[in-house]
C-alpha cells in the first residue's frame, strides 16, 4: 500500500514558481498604506502629496535596481497585465510599420495568448523552437528578423523548466540588426517574472526595450507588477482614464501594492547571490536523492548548475510510467505541494506546451513533476518529501500498465 | 481578521466546498468515493501477479501518449456467463484510477455480473457510482467501459463465439479523411464543444464541407449525452 501517513502532517511548499507567500518585511512596509497613508497620489492636498511622494520614491528605487530612469517604470496590476501592455502597446502603436512578431514556443500564456489574438488581427508570428534543453539561440533570433518585424518577445527564464535564456546575447544581436539597417525596429521585450528574485535585472546589460516583472513571485503581494519601457519606445495603453503612470496605466495607483513590490524587489536583489547558492545546493541535494532512490527518471530542461543556465530553485523531473496528476494528488495527501506538466491539470487536456516543445514525447510530459524551491525550504523538507515520494512512485508504477523502455506490452500478449 | 473569517463561514453555512477554478463552475473537487478508491484501489493486478492470475479475456484501451491507458483482465464462469474475478492496471490521473477501481468492484460483486449486463455498462453508470466527476474528467470513466467491452469481446473471441463480438457501430462522416462518428465522440469527450474545437483536433469537414451539418448534429448529440 501507499506509505503510511505521518502522525503530524508537515506542510512542504515546493511550488514557488506558481506563487510565493508575502515576506514579513514586505507586509510590514505595506501596512501603513491600508491605514494612515491612504491619499490619492493625484490629489493636491497634503495627504495626496505624501502618497505621491511615496509613489515617486518607488519609481526611483525600482529604476535604480534595473538601471533605468524613474519614468521608465510603469506600475501595473501584475505580470500578465505587463506582458499584455508590452505586446498590445507596441503592436497597436507600430502596426503601420510592420506586422511581424517573433516569440518562442515556450513562453508563458500571458505572452502566447495575446500574440495568438494578434494573429487574428492579421499579424504574422514566428515561433522559435528551443533546443532540447529549452535554450533559444541568439543566431536563430537574428535569422528570423524581417524588415517588417516590430516586436520580439522572449522570456528571461522559463517557469516550467527553469531554463535561463541568453537575453543579453539576443539583445545584442537585435541591436546589431537595428544598427546595420538603421532602424528603430524591432523592439525587444522580455518576461522576467521568474527571474526577478534570481538574476541580474540591468536593462542596459540585457539590451531590452521592455521588461516585465511581478511581485507575487518574489515574496511580494499579488495583483501588482511593472513594465519597464525604454525612453523613446512609444506604446499605447490598455487602460484609459485619469492618465496615471505617464498616461500608460490609468486608475488610482495601488500604492500599498507598489510599496510592497518595491520592497520585495529590493530584498530579492539584495540577497539573491546568497539565496541562489543555498537553493542550488538544496536543489542538487534533492535531485541527487531522487536519482539515488527512484529509477527510470529524466531531468527536463538544462543540466543542473548555476543560475546562468537554470533557475537555482527549479527541478522538473519525469517519472516514467506514471501520470503527473496522480502523483500530485498523493503528494498532496502528505502535505506536499508541487505542480505537473500533465494534461490533467490543464484546461485543454493537452500536456505542457513547454515540455512538448523540447521534443519530449507526450507520455514523458504526462509523467512530469515540477518542484520549485524557495525561502521556506530546508533540507528537512527535502528529506520529508523523500520519505514518501519513492513509495508513491513505486505504488503507482505497480498500478500502471505502461512500461516504457521495455518491449511494449510484451507481457500481456 | 480571524473574527471576520468565523463570521463569514457561520452565516454562509457552507456545507459543500466551493471551487471557483473552472470556468464552467463545475469545480475540480473529487467526491469521497473517488478519493477512497484513489487511495485504496481495489482488485488491481499486483506486481508479479500476472503470471498467477487466470483470465479468459483481456482488454486494453488508450495509450500513455493520450494521458490514459487501462488494461482489464476478466475471469468468466462459462456456464453462468458471470464475471468471477477481475484485475486491472491503469496509467492515468486520480479519476482514471478511481473509475477503474470502482468498475472492477461493480462487475465482481454479488457473485459477479453477467456478460450481457457488463456490456450494458455506460460511462454514466460508473460516474453515478463514483458520486460524479468534474466535467473535464468525464472521459476517464469512458475508458473504463471501453476496456470492459474489449475484455468481453476478447473472451468471445477466445471461446469461438465470434457472432457475439460487439463492434461499436461507427459510421464514416468525413469521407475525405475517413473520420467516424466515434472520432467525433472522442473529441467531445476530450473537451471540444463546437465545430471549431472539433476541427482543431480532427480537421473534420475541411476536405469534405458537405459533412459539416451532420458533424454539428453529432457534436450537439454527444454534448447532450455526456454533459447535458
Amino acid at each position: 500500500m501507499f506509505p503510511p501517513k505521518p502522525k503530524t502532517k508537515k506542510f512542504v511548499y515546493l511550488d514557488h514558481a506558481a506563487t510565493t507567500y508575502v515576506d514579513e518585511r514586505v507586509e510590514k512596509v505595506m501596512k501603513p498604506y491600508y491605514g494612515k497613508i491612504f491619499g490619492n497620489p493625484s490629489s493636491l492636498y497634503e495627504a495626496g502629496r505624501v502618497a505621491n511622494g511615496e509613489l515617486n520614491d518607488c519609481h526611483r528605487k525600482v529604476a535604480e535596481i534595473i538601471h533605468a530612469l524613474p519614468d521608465n517604470i510603469i506600475f501595473t496590476g501584475g505580470g500578465s497585465e505587463s506582458d499584455n501592455l508590452a505586446i498590445f502597446g507596441v503592436t497597436r502603436k507600430h502596426a503601420n510599420f510592420g506586422k511581424h512578431i517573433i516569440t518562442t514556443k515556450i513562453e508563458h500564456h500571458a505572452v502566447l495568448n495575446p500574440i495568438e489574438h494578434l494573429e487574428k488581427e492579421s499579424f504574422v508570428v514566428t515561433y522559435l523552437e528551443p533546443d532540447s534543453r529549452g535554450f533559444i539561440s541568439p543566431k536563430k533570433v537574428r535569422a528570423e528578423i524581417r524588415p517588417d518585424t516590430i516586436l520580439i518577445s522572449i522570456m528571461y527564464a522559463n517557469n516550467e523548466i527553469g531554463t535561463v535564456e541568453p537575453i543579453a546575447d539576443i539583445g545584442r544581436e537585435i541591436l546589431k540588426y537595428r544598427k546595420e539597417n538603421n532602424s528603430i525596429y524591432p523592439f525587444f521585450h522580455t518576461d522576467a517574472c521568474q527571474a526577478g528574485g534570481v538574476l541580474e535585472l540591468d536593462v542596459e546589460k540585457l539590451h531590452v526595450d521592455l521588461l516585465t516583472l511581478n511581485a507575487s513571485k518574489i515574496y511580494g503581494p499579488k495583483g501588482v507588477g511593472m513594465l519597464y519601457k525604454r525612453r523613446g519606445v512609444n506604446i499605447v495603453p490598455l487602460i484609459y482614464g485619469g492618465g496615471q503612470e505617464m498616461n500608460l496605466r490609468s486608475g488610482t495607483e495601488n500604492l500599498a501594492g507598489i510599496v510592497g513590490f518595491t520592497k520585495a524587489l529590493e530584498l530579492a536583489q539584495e540577497n539573491r547571490q546568497d539565496e541562489n547558492m543555498r537553493l542550488v545546493e538544496l536543489r542538487d541535494y534533492f535531485y541527487d536523492q531522487i536519482s539515488k532512490k527512484i529509477d527510470k527518471i529524466k531531468l527536463n530542461g538544462a543540466s543542473l548548475g548555476n543560475e546562468n543556465s537554470r533557475l537555482p530553485n527549479n527541478l522538473n523531473v519525469t517519472f516514467m510510467d506514471v501520470e503527473g496528476e496522480a502523483m500530485l494528488l498523493y503528494l498532496d495527501a502528505y502535505g506536499i505541494c508541487c505542480s505537473t506538466g500533465s494534461a490533467c491539470t490543464s484546461t485543454s487536456l493537452e500536456p505542457s506546451h513547454v515540455l512538448t516543445a523540447l521534443g519530449l514525447p507526450y507520455e514523458y510530459a504526462h509523467g512530469s513533476l515540477r518542484f520549485t524551491l524557495g525561502h521556506c525550504n530546508t533540507k528537512a523538507d527535502i528529506d520529508y518529501v523523500m520519505k514518501y515520494l519513492p513509495g508513491i512512485v513505486e505504488k503507482l508504477r505497480e498500478i500502471s500498465p505502461v512500461q516504457m523502455g521495455n518491449k511494449k506490452h510484451a507481457k500481456y500478449k | 481578521m480571524k473574527k471576520i473569517i468565523k463570521k463569514v463561514t457561520k452565516t454562509k453555512n457552507l456545507t459543500k466546498p466551493v471551487d471557483i477554478r473552472s470556468n464552467d463552475g463545475s469545480g475540480w473537487l473529487y467526491s469521497d468515493i473517488v478519493k477512497d478508491h484513489f487511495f485504496n484501489p481495489r482488485n488491481f493486478m499486483k506486481q508479479g501477479e500476472e503470471e498467477k492470475f487466470k483470465y479468459d479475456g483481456m482488454g486494453r484501451v488508450g495509450s500513455p501518449a493520450c494521458g490514459d491507458e487501462m488494461v482489464l483482465w476478466i475471469l468468466v464462469d462459462e456456464k453462468s456467463e458471470k464475471i468471477k474475478d477481475c484485475r486491472w492496471r491503469t496509467f492515468g490521473c486520480g479519476s482514471a484510477i478511481a473509475s477503474t477501481s470502482v468498475l472492477s468492484e461493480m462487475i465482481v460483486e454479488k457473485g459477479g455480473m453477467k456478460l450481457e449486463d457488463a456490456l450494458k455498462i455506460k460511462p454514466q453508470d460508473i460516474l453515478a457510482r463514483l458520486g460524479g466527476l468534474p466535467d473535464r474528467k468525464v472521459h476517464c470513466s469512458v475508458l473504463g467501459d471501453k476496456a470492459l467491452q474489449a475484455a468481453v469481446n476478447d473472451y468471445f473471441r477466445k471461446t469461438g463465439q465470434h457472432g457475439r463480438i460487439v463492434t461499436a457501430g461507427s459510421k464514416i462522416i468525413d469521407k475525405v479523411l475517413n473520420i467516424t462518428d466515434h472520432d467525433i465522440e472522442e473529441a467531445v469527450l476530450e473537451g471540444a464543444q463546437n465545430l471549431e474545437d472539433v476541427q482543431k483536433k480532427l480537421k473534420v469537414g475541411v476536405g469534405d464541407p458537405e459533412a459539416i451539418p451532420e458533424i454539428e448534429e453529432l457534436i450537439r448529440f454527444y454534448m447532450e449525452k455526456y454533459y447535458g
